[in-house]
């Protein structure tokens, strides 16, 4: 007799979600694999600091976890950590969120979009996200029921946003725009003035902006501007920021989403279903970098904008035009000239000359003919990098 | 604070050409830049910071207190510089608390150091007391961590 269980043999595939098996692998995917298979690259593809989180505040965690703070917290994050929140981007804002209900603390920036799409988007609600931009904003939107509106953003606009690329990117269905500025991967920068350009626009469609602003500490010319300072703005704008870049903290995945009380209290409620808090000893190691942390974060701030203009200069000098970037810690530089695909050129210069960079497409259609080359990384190795791809280029 | 003084107090060995390509200048202006504070004495010196047991170089460290008498017009400056003088001495400090002057000593054995002591920095007009404290071990130095720890290595390619 055959048994039912031998005739239906289980199949993983079909139990899976449809969105989810819909759903484009991450470009980096594939990249990740090919560069694990080499020995000693030099890597330019990371996407964190290469400094280790201030002792001062790895001090302060042990000394919690000494301590005795090993317990579940406030959904919202400790009331000292959403306090200090609150000061820090008073201070560097000028902003006023209220900790009790303008605050949440969640498990690094990438849980905070996801957070902020899910409290947001109904089924079909269209999101404008302009590119080249961090690879996760497109999936967690639709992983929200969600329509990514992809909008590209041109070398010759230092990759900023311009209300005529968004306009037409605007129907009936739009209910938010995405700005990550300073931004992954182009390094670009929105001003004030930038910023004021598409206020309008925002208002007269009705528009949320979900404004992740992680690399905001690491703006080197002029200060970091904010959507939510401009007039009118504040109410409709969702900050999204955390420790990660500005503090070398990525590890500790100490994120923060700040804005209208309703908003972050649908934010909160996903989030106390699912993460329910961030864990305690990386938000007691968060207090102390947000009290104690300005001087270490202005040193690893000044040594990645020496880098900056090391790599930079460099770049243009063997002939990939880059343009300056004014902030987080990349560079972009156009490859249009040699005539590779940004994927072909990033394959063939780690297999030929071991130099791991990320191919422009992997964030976005218009990041196709540039490479992300992050400057995160010692200067011995960023000089050691510009020789080898000058001599890949002059193989070509 | 001046951007060449902070490169060349990380790395004494930085070039012109490297430090002009870090700050967006001219290699021409940093190595005139340079020569200036050279002259004038901004720059002392260029060093190595070395792990001398590492090198299997076997040097002794001591730090000397001293207590010394107030000179009249001169202080304690007259008898601070005597004692700079000596090439055994490594550094020279003014402190405050119980003593007056801390002295670093390097010697080649415990037994160099103690007769140095004794014999050349006790003996000194206006030096009251000395208290002697050999160095075990340095863990820093100059700002620099001594001891070596692996690095935690991190992913080669991340978004």
């Amino acid at each position: 007799m055959t048994l039912l269980r031998e005739v239906h043999a289980w199949n993983a595939e079909s139990h899976l979600s449809q969105t989810v098996r819909d759903l484009p692998p991450s470009g980096i995917r594939r990249f990740f694999d090919l560069v694990n298979e080499m020995d000693e690259a030099i890597s330019l593809g990371v996407g964190e600091p290469d400094f280790v989180t201030p002792w001062h505040v790895r001090e302060a965690c042990i000394y919690s976890l000494e301590s005795g703070y090993t317990s579940y917290t406030s959904n919202k994050g400790m009331p000292e950590l959403r306090e200090a929140i609150a000061d820090f981007t008073k201070e560097q804002l000028g902003l006023d969120y209220d900790p009790t209900d303008q605050i949440l603390v969640t498990t690094g920036v990438s849980e905070a979009v996801d957070l902020a799409f899910r409290a947001t988007l109904n089924p079909g609600d269209e999101v404008i996200v302009p590119e080249p931009c961090y690879v996760a904003y497109v999936p967690d939107i639709i992983l929200a029921g969600g329509v990514p509106r992809q909008i590209p953003t041109r070398i010759d606009d230092e990759f900023r946003v311009t209300p005529e690329s968004i306009v037409p990117a605007i129907t009936e269905k739009t209910k938010a725009l995405v700005l990550s500025y300073p931004n992954n991967p182009t390094g670009a920068i929105m001003t004030r003035s930038d910023l004021e350009s598409i206020a309008d626009l925002v208002v007269e469609h009705d528009l949320l902006v979900i404004s992740d602003e992680v690399y905001g500490m690491l703006t080197y010319s002029g200060t970091h501007a904010s959507f939510a300072q401009l007039d009118g703005m504040y109410e409709r704008t969702i900050i999204l920021n955390g420790l990660s870049k500005s503090h070398a903290m990525t590890g500790w995945r100490i994120g923060y989403a700040l804005g209208d009380p309703m908003l972050i209290g649908a934010m909160t409620k996903i989030h106390q279903y699912t993460m329910l808090c961030a864990p305690i000893m990386s938000q007691m190691a968060a207090i102390e970098a947000l009290l104690h942390g300005e001087e270490e974060m202005l040193k690893m701030k000044h040594e990645y904008n020496l880098r900056r203009r090391l790599f930079v200069a460099g770049l243009n000098r063997i002939g990939l035009r880059c343009i300056e970037p004014q902030g987080a810690f990349y560079a972009f530089p156009s490859i249009a000239e040699t005539g590779l695909s940004s994927e072909a050129f990033a394959e063939r210069l780690l297999r030929e000359q071991r130099v791991a960079v990320v191919p422009g497409n992997v964030f976005g259609q218009s990041g196709e003919g540039f490479l992300r080359c992050s400057y995160a990384t010692s200067r011995e190795e960023l000089i050691e990098a510009l020789d080898r791809i000058e001599t890949f280029l002059d193989g070509l | 604070m001046n951007e060449i003084l902070q490169i060349l107090s990380e790395n004494a060995r930085a070039t012109p050409a490297e430090i002009a390509a870090l700050l967006g200048r001219t290699e021409e202006e940093v190595a005139r830049e340079i020569k200036e504070l050279e002259d004038s004495g901004v720059i002392r010196k260029y060093i190595t910071i070395i792990d001398w047991e590492k090198a299997s170089e076997s040097y002794v460290y001591a730090v000397i207190e001293l207590k010394v008498a107030l000179q009249r017009s001169t202080g304690y400056d007259s008898v601070a510089e005597r004692i700079a003088r000596f090439s055994e001495v490594q550094s020279v400090r003014l402190i405050s608390g119980d003593h007056d002057l801390s002295v670093t000593v390097r010697g080649r054995s415990m037994k160099d150091v103690a007769f140095f002591v004794a014999e050349k920095i006790a003996p000194l007009e206006g030096v009251q007391s000395t208290c002697t404290h050999f160095i075990l071990k340095s863990y820093k130095e100059h700002g620099v961590i001594l001891t070596d720890r692996p690095k935690p290595k991190r992913l080669v390619i991340t978004a």
